[in-house]
Formats: structure tokens, sequence, C-alpha cells
């Protein structure tokens, strides 16, 4: 049995070029389908996420959880009015990108149109990337966990 | 697989009111290692399995060229869920080691408490990539070794793997809750030992 490898072990080499044209697709429909994502066309989800990703990504934790302050209104976009349903109880975004089958970055596009509009808020986790846990929270898991 | 006429599958058990804090602990591992089955063996909900794609913000940094005609490419992962107390709920992750998903790294799992990288001893070679990572991000982990037989004596594998001594290395049975809930003890037992020597280190 050989060691592991150093670190620099496959680590990817340098950049490379985006590939011309990447993003300048025609318009898309700005509602994503309620489809598999198996059969999902790249650049249709690309158009339907791009230039908005940044702020939402800085938005949305994955675990942000969500709380719908409105019940779903006539006319709504479907996904915004399954999103609200789903809501009614604190609902994680990744349970939200689960269920409605969309991938993450474009599930917090969506609760993006829902925040601007005072329709859901949003309960941040304490941990970020800025901060470690603090103890207590830590002695909580712990506890929480001897517990199940 | 298919409910998609439900927008929550009438079994999920919804998260109390009150919850405020959701947390994260990765489950980290190659194909078929057992990531889903530990998920699901403390999970409260049947695991979920969702996808991210990578656009362009991951792509700068991606080998494009080994995603042929592709402006994107997705990865996906499963999840489940413990409601701990009140305030709090801690998300756990199964997330496949390949290399692309480490591209998604920051975007998912952000903030994450920690890590248990879930080790088939016999592809080891598997495990040595998300190890790496792990360094690199600074996430505090544990090495749990999944047995599917017998194999080699844990310091055996810590050789293999040139983990230092601090990182905690434990079997498991990621098929028996009990099991999966020593290795989730010993993560945060390891997580309040390292924050505790960085508070003890910044109040100096």
């Amino acid at each position: 049995m050989t060691g592991r490898e150093p670190p620099a072990r496959g680590v990817p080499g340098s950049p490379q070029a985006r590939e011309p044209g990447a993003g300048q697709g025609g318009p898309q429909p700005s509602v994503p389908g309620r489809r598999s994502l198996d059969g999902e066309n790249p650049d249709r989800l690309y158009t339907i996420t791009g230039g908005r990703t940044r702020a939402a990504e800085r938005t949305f934790d994955t675990v942000t959880l969500i709380v719908a302050e409105c019940d779903p209104q006539p006319g709504q976009q479907s996904e915004h009015a399954r999103i609200l349903r789903m809501a009614r109880r604190p609902t994680a975004v990744v349970e939200i990108s689960a269920q409605l089958r969309l991938p993450v970055s474009v599930v917090k596009i969506l609760l993006c149109d829902l925040l601007d509009r005072g329709h859901i808020t949003a309960r941040h986790p304490v941990s970020t990337r800025a901060s470690i846990p603090d103890l207590e929270t830590l002695e909580q898991v712990l506890i929480g966990l001897r517990n199940l | 697989m298919d409910s998609a006429t439900f927008d929550r599958p009438a079994d999920t058990p919804v998260l109390p009111t009150t919850v405020t804090d959701a947390l994260k602990i990765v489950i980290v591992g190659g194909f078929g290692v057992g990531k889903t089955t530990m998920v699901s063996a403390v999970s409260e909900i049947r695991p979920l399995s969702t996808e991210e794609v990578m656009t362009q913000a991951a792509a700068g940094i991606d080998d494009i060229s080994r995603v042929r005609d592709k402006h994107t490419t997705t990865v996906a992962f499963d999840f489940g869920r413990i409601t701990l107390d009140a305030r709090r709920v801690l998300y756990l992750f199964g997330a496949p080691g390949q290399q692309r998903f480490w591209f998604l790294w920051d975007r998912l799992f952000s903030g994450s408490l920690g890590a248990v990288v879930l080790v088939d001893t016999r592809r080891l070679e598997d495990s040595w990539y998300s190890i790496d990572r792990l360094e690199h991000h600074h996430t505090p982990f544990v090495v749990a070794v999944n047995r599917f037989g017998p194999g080699p004596a844990l310091d055996r594998i810590r050789d293999a793997l040139s983990l230092p001594p601090e990182v905690p290395m434990l079997d498991c049975d990621a098929r028996d809750r009990d099991s999966c809930k020593s290795v989730l003890i010993a993560l945060v037992r390891h997580l309040l030992s390292v924050h505790s020597a960085s508070f003890r280190k910044t109040s100096l």
C-alpha cells in the first residue's frame, strides 16, 4: 500500500478559457419546467440562471430556512405558488430544490423573486463561511445527536 | 421516484415552526461506499436527492475540455435531516468525492460544521482526493471505515491515507443507526476540541 500522494495530485491545471458563446443563447422561457433534470438542456438552465446567479448565491445558503408569508396568489408563476405552499412550515432551500426538481441555484433565483415581493422570509444559518460555530451550538448538536 | 403531483410526500415530517438555525454536515465518499445508506440510517426523512449546476462562475476554474459541448454540468447529491431541538435542525449531505464536485463545495457547503469521509478499504484511493480537498478548505473531518468484510486495521489505513494523528478514525456500519450516530458524535467531539483549541489561541 502506498501513501497518499501530495495535495497537488489531481488538482486541475491552469484555468481553461471559457467556451466562446457561453451564455449567449437566444431568448428562453423564464419559467423553468417541471420535468426531470435528466433530460435537461444545460444551455436552457444556464440562460435561466445567467446574470442573476451571483446575487441569489449571496442571498441564500443551501440550508437557509424559507417561511411563506402569504398564500399562493392567482396567476402566480406555478413554481412560486408551489414554494409558498411548501414553505407554510420552515423549509430549507435544498428541500425546495429536491421537491421542485430544479437545481439549487435556480431555486435561489425563484426565492429572490419571492423575497423581493415580501412573500417569504428567510432564516439564515448562523454558521457561515465567515464564522466558525460557537461552542454552545456544538454542545447543543452533541446533545441532540446523543438523544437520537 | 415519481411524486410530481405532490409538493411534499405525505410521509415527510415537517420542521417545527420555531426552528431558526440549520446546520450542515457533509458525508463524502466514492461511488457505492454507503453515503446514502448512512444518511438514511439517521435521517428523520427518507433521503432526498437534488442537483446543482455548474455555470459560468464555477466554469472559470473547471477544466471545460472534459465537459464536451456543455456550458454547464450538473452534480447530484443526497441529503437527509435530523431535528436536534426546537431551534436547530441538522442537514446531512451525501456528496460524491469526484473531482468536478469540489468546484461546487463553496456554493453548496460553505459553513458546514465538518465532514465525514466514508472509506471503503477496497478502494482507499477513492478517498485521497476528498481528504486533500477537505484539508485545503480547512474543513475538520473524521474518517469512518465502512466495513464490508475483513480488511486492514485502522492504523494501517491511517498510514495509507497519510492522516495526521489528530484526525479521528473509526469503524462503522453505514446500515446501522447507532453506528452512524457514533460517527456523527465523534465528528462533533472532534469539532469541539478543534474549536476549543482555536478559542484558546485567540484569547491569549
